[in-house]
């Protein structure tokens, strides 16, 4: 077949644009809603399920607050604060930090890359809906009464059969490992996505940042998850089939536990973080009316910090009695792994000072977080060092940095995130007043809640203790954090507010209201379905600023473009330059990835049970939904090149 | 606007150093809190002391200055001329280039500054600088602690519970096993944290350089009254030391009062299945040796004083005292009760 | 800059275009995400067998079955690639045996793999040897047997004429996923079999 068949580059009408929208809209009312798998459609699931989790870690803290504020309370039994620390913990680490993360980046990324959707758009809808069924699946344990209660880490031998004999670990077990499958699935879509599916002339040095965390979190976790998922199958197959990886009489190791859930654990960590950090380094800029500094270091370090997060996790088990040598090489790692995050900072602080700030709710997020960021590093730093960890190790003091980290670099960037990119998904504004009402509650009560707290901490108290003494000399700083926490809780309602008043009555949003550069403001607020009516092509790093900055002579061609209008289509690129590779045909909506996710929490509700026959049953229906889904009914891509004549 | 935040700015940034001060102060104060670490009484934890200060104090130094930095990179003063939307000039000049490779210079300096003392200071603490006086055996259990004191002569090894007492000046080598899950030794003012993990020995030593009462906590969540789970450590001049410790040898003495007596059958036939109290036919294992309970100053591992109505109110119920605790509640008439307290109280 | 962008003409090699499907590549990272679970389960071995030296049995299992499985295993791959470079030459009926003859080798494969667990002394409860040995060739052979599922699918698709257009990459897919398995086993057994040698 020798005939070469062109397809035209042409310019973007309105004629185009209805087709598109006839090809790309989803199906209407509750049945288009199952089965669509629109990255947006399932972005803003994701978003919205991740705060609902937020709010009930955040209601379960409040809780803990409570009991805590004075000595000797019994507002809650013991019983009872284990499960709230265990629940606040897991809920918000594992159901909230990196699922948010991944609801933004599904929702932006294709707008980001000049693409239709991600590369695996049924995929997609599967991980969303793995996402919330294991979440279900985790709580009904707590509305049942059988919360896991040993820590989100879980320790062994507590954790064992010996020791907690009811099926609250086996809960915890089973539904972190269905949702190590939703997080697996979802990082496969987004590297592959990154790897294919950008537009011609995005090449690697021309991604937004936010591209390179959530790509460097998305690797790290293909890498990591499979520790977890392990460790929590095999403490249940130690629970419940007699097995003997962890219990010590036959021979079992408990710190076998530990190695294999911090071997994840530290990776993870950097999972949840980097991306919010990559918004921070593509929307700081915007409100500082120049491009990042440093780009490159920035791109760099965000890697390298994953590369060495992998050789750090011994540094969680400093107290655990291991040979000197060896905890050496991961001390000093983690004195090391400082460096590409002073890199990011100082970058993140030159872009300000080298800029004209603007001040809004999202820039105001975006400046405090580089503080927090510092103050959760230097607290981190400290207990790189073997012999003050023996002393900081499981005391406020590390409760305090993890919240500064965790709040500081996730959940601040999240919120400033949400105040930049609510007028592109909605298409309205959110309020600056209440914004910033919202950010100085939000501030304010954090830093009340958990700047004492590293005092707490060297003045001794533990973690994990339900009450305390009311000699220990932590009374008043027990205090001053619970009233911080309500400060900052009020802050997050304040924010919850602004995003229902807005939607309804926000003021109606441009296609660019912030003057940015990205791919995404060039689409209306919200975007269509389809995205982009011609697929652009991109010239720089900053597409809408090229006027302007003057970096280069080339132009970026956002109105003329290849239509792909031939169903659903969008254009394959090669991986380091984004040179056009092939046309990929997007699949239509689909109820597959419903069932498939109904079928794998049946599985593990089988599992939970011990019931062969349901287990069977689920395997059954999940392997006719995956026989429809792959069905071959037509072919998925077809190869192209640039023509020059 | 722009004005009242500048102003905010640093009526914020006062206040934060002022509270930063103000902590620490009160930390490393006069009146150290009895778990604080930022006062140290032996060998050992002063090295790690100094190590924990250095790195503090890089710590604010760099918050102080990156906080600084960071307000001063908004609200510093420019052109007032820019138009609005206007973009700033991208091109990084040589000298903001210089800036951060300076600053990205400092901080690894810095860091391997902090890598070698942290290494000095592992070294320096690994051993102690003279043979160990002699070897405790701690075993940790839910929600207690076994406290053996090892010899080579099996007349001078003698078993407590929960609180011991070290002469001072000497270093002490201790053996740290757990019979159930994973617990972690602690005793701030001596000695960071160790693991005491079941199926193997963790070893650490404490020196204590000053005579006083330091006080412990596990430090490994270990389950429900992992709250109450604390260690009272005495040290003492050598002297006093060995006067305690003759007199922790020694069996308990018949008691002479009716009641007491009466107690001690109550004793034998209620508690011995998990008390041991030497010198009588109770050898339970399960349970805290109570062969010189009085001479302790706390009950159910800290959670209530040795004093007063606490002693008979902890064997009515253990369980509204400290709920979870493994001591079941056990079922004694009015006067076994009132018996038995009596015979413990003659224990010292 | 570009006027226009091409339909790729057919050239010879099929193959680099192949790479050029999303699948193909989902597959990869697939594999690469298994293989950390098989990273992690061999690492658990090789812990516990430093900790529990004492208790870990002295001498190395049988290899009377085992090894003639992996060369079994290792001839299902050779022939998984044959019917590969026939389907991308066009020939169907060939492509089709070549996964029938994988499909059989596997089926041996699991069969004999069945016998060898039923003539161990030792079950999974029995202690942490026992644990490990069962939970990793059993991970394996889970693997196994979803591989011998794909392959049926694919030779069903293929009888249907399913696959009929040469750039449909279900069976290059599969054939990594295949092989993937096959590399797995040959970590596996040098664990088990050929470690206890070399300590």
């Amino acid at each position: 077949m020798a005939q070469i068949s062109a397809i035209p580059i042409v310019d973007a009408t309105p004629e185009l644009a209805r087709k598109l929208d006839g090809i790309w809209t989803s199906g209407s009312g509750v049945l288009g809603w199952l089965s669509s798998v629109d990255h947006k459609s399932i972005g803003i699931r994701y978003i919205v399920t991740a705060f609902i989790f937020l709010l009930m870690g955040g209601v379960e803290a409040l809780v803990m607050r409570v009991q805590l504020a004075r000595p000797d309370q019994h507002f809650l039994t013991p019983e009872q604060y284990n499960e709230f620390f265990t629940m606040h913990g897991v809920s918000m680490i594992f159901w909230y930090a990196s699922p948010i993360l991944s609801g933004i980046s599904n929702y932006i990324w294709p707008l980001l890359l000049g693409s239709r959707d991600m590369a695996f758009p049924r995929l997609n809808a599967l991980s969303y809906w793995i996402y919330l069924f294991s979440g279900i699946f985790l709580y009904a344990s707590f509305a049942a009464g059988v919360a896991p209660d040993a820590g989100w880490f879980n320790y062994v031998p507590y954790a064992s059969m010996d020791y907690n004999p009811g099926i609250n670990i086996d809960v915890y077990s089973l539904a972190l490992i269905l949702l190590g499958i939703s997080t697996t699935v979802g990082a496969v879509n987004f590297i592959v996505t990154l790897l294919r599916t950008r537009a011609p002339g995005m090449s690697i040095n021309r991604l937004p940042i936010m591209v390179w965390g959530t790509l460097t979190a998305s690797v790290g976790n293909v890498l990591a998850v499979p520790a977890v998922s392990l460790a929590f199958f095999l403490l249940w197959l130690d629970r419940r089939f007699g097995t003997h990886f962890y219990d010590v009489p036959t021979g079992g190791q408990p710190l076998l536990w530990q190695h294999l859930f911090w071997m994840f654990g530290h990776p993870w960590v950097y999972a949840i973080v980097l991306p919010a950090m990559g918004i921070v380094s593509d929307a700081l800029p915007v409100f500082c009316r120049r491009p990042l500094f440093g780009y490159t270091v920035v791109a760099l370090s965000t890697v390298l910090t994953m590369v060495i997060g992998f050789g750090v996790w011994v540094h969680h088990m400093f107290a655990t009695g291991l040979p000197n040598i060896g905890m050496s090489f991961f001390s000093a790692a983690s004195f090391v792994i400082v460096i590409p995050s002073a890199v990011a900072v100082f970058a993140w602080t030159a872009t300000i000072a080298l800029g004209r700030p603007r001040m809004t709710t999202a820039f105001l997020f975006f400046a405090s977080f580089i503080v927090m960021f510092v103050i959760g590093g230097v607290s981190g730093f400290m207990t790189a060092a073997v012999p003050v960890d023996w002393q900081l190790t499981d005391t406020y003091f590390i409760v305090a940095h993890i919240h500064y980290v965790l709040i500081g670099i996730n959940v601040f960037p999240v919120i400033g995130g949400i105040y930049y990119w609510f007028p592109k998904m909605t298409g309205r504004m959110l309020s600056e007043r209440l914004g910033k009402w919202c950010f100085w509650l939000t501030f304010i009560g954090f830093n009340v809640a958990f700047l004492p707290m590293h005092l707490t901490g060297l003045r001794g108290m533990p973690r994990r203790i339900y009450t305390y003494g009311p000699d220990f000399g932590w009374n008043t700083l027990n205090m001053i954090s619970s009233i911080g926490a309500f400060v900052l809780a009020i802050g997050i309602l304040l924010f919850l507010v602004d995003v229902a008043i807005s939607l309804r009555r926000g003021a109606r949003a441009v296609d660019n209201p912030w003057d940015a550069p990205t791919l995404e403001w060039a689409v209306p607020s919200p975007p269509p379905d389809y995205n982009f009516v011609v697929i652009p092509k991109v010239a720089s790093r900053h597409p809408l600023w090229e006027d302007r900055l003057g970096e280069t002579g080339e132009r970026s061609l956002l109105n003329r473009g290849c239509s792909l209008d031939d169903g659903r289509e969008t254009l394959a690129t090669t991986s380091i330059d984004a040179e056009p590779d092939a046309i990929l045909k997007m699949p239509e909506d689909s109820f597959a990835p419903l069932i498939l996710a109904i079928s794998l929490s049946g599985l593990f509700v089988a599992m939970l049970a011990q019931s062969v026959g349901g287990g069977v049953l689920a395997l059954c229906v999940g392997f006719i939904a995956m026989l429809t889904w792959l069905w071959p009914e037509r072919v998925t891509f077809r190869p192209v090149e640039e023509s020059h004549g | 606007m722009n004005a009242l935040l500048r102003k905010l700015g640093k009526c914020g940034f006062r206040l934060f150093l002022a509270s930063v001060l103000a902590g620490l102060g009160s930390a490393a104060g006069v009146a150290a809190p009895p778990l604080g670490y930022l006062q140290s009484f032996g060998s050992k934890a002063d090295s790690i002391l100094n190590l924990t200060w250095g790195l503090l104090i890089i710590s604010i130094l760099v918050v102080v200055v990156m906080t600084a930095l960071v307000l001063w990179a908004i609200f510093r003063s420019r052109d007032v001329s820019r138009d609005e939307r206007g973009l700033e000039n991208i091109e990084s000049s040589k000298r903001s280039v210089h800036v951060f490779e300076f600053g990205l210079g400092l901080t690894m300096l810095i860091l391997i500054g902090c890598v070698a003392w942290t290494m000095v200071t592992l070294a320096a603490i690994d051993h102690p600088h003279e043979k160990p006086a002699f070897t405790l055996e701690i075993t940790g259990q839910q929600w207690w602690w076994k406290i053996r004191y090892l010899s080579d002569q099996p007349s001078q090894i003698f078993t407590t519970a929960n609180e011991f007492h070290v002469p001072v000046g000497v270093p002490i080598k201790i053996k740290l096993r757990s019979k159930d899950v994973i617990h972690s030794f602690w005793v701030p003012a001596l000695t960071g944290k160790t693991d005491l993990i079941p199926g193997q020995i963790n070893t650490t030593w404490l020196e204590a350089d000053k005579p006083g009462v330091y006080s412990g906590q596990c430090a490994e969540y270990c389950g429900a009254q992992h709250a109450h789970m604390g260690l009272r450590l005495i040290a003492e001049s050598a002297e006093k030391f060995e006067a305690w410790r003759k007199d922790q040898l020694k069996s308990a003495s018949e008691p002479a009062a009716s009641n007491a007596k009466a107690g001690l059958v109550v004793f034998e036939s209620r508690c011995a299945g998990c008390h041991a109290v030497r010198g009588t036919s109770a050898g339970g294992v399960y349970g805290p040796d109570l062969s010189h309970l009085m001479t302790r100053a706390t009950l159910a591992d800290g959670t209530i004083p040795n004093k007063g109505g606490y002693l008979a109110g902890w064997i009515a119920d253990p369980q509204h005292i400290k709920p979870g605790s493994r001591m079941p509640r056990v079922a004694l008439s009015g006067e076994e009760l009132q018996a038995v307290t009596a015979y413990l109280r003659t224990l010292r | 800059m570009a006027d226009a962008i091409v339909l790729r003409p057919d050239r010879g090699s099929v193959s680099d275009d192949l790479k050029k499907s999303s699948g193909w590549w989902g597959m990869l990272f697939l594999v690469a995400t298994e293989a950390a679970v098989f990273a992690y389960l061999l690492f658990s071995y090789y812990y516990m067998a430093i900790e529990n030296h004492s208790v870990w049995p002295s001498s190395a299992p049988s290899m009377k079955l085992a090894l003639p499985n992996t060369i079994i295993l290792l001839v299902s791959s050779v022939t998984v690639w044959w019917a590969d470079r026939q389907y991308i030459a066009g020939r169907m009926t060939e492509a089709m045996d070549g996964l029938a003859a994988s499909v059989g080798l596997g089926v041996v494969f699991f069969g004999m793999q069945l016998i060898e667990w039923h003539n161990k002394t030792f079950t999974l409860a029995s202690d942490p040897y026992g644990s490990l040995y069962f939970t990793i060739t059993g991970f394996h052979m889970a693997h196994v047997v979803v591989g011998l599922v794909i392959m049926a699918t694919l030779i069903l698709w293929l009888a249907l004429g399913h696959l009929s257009d040469r750039r449909n990459s279900a069976v290059s897919i599969a054939a990594i996923y295949w092989h993937f398995v096959d590399a797995v086993w040959l970590t596996v057994f040098f664990t088990f079999y050929i470690t206890p040698y070399l300590s």
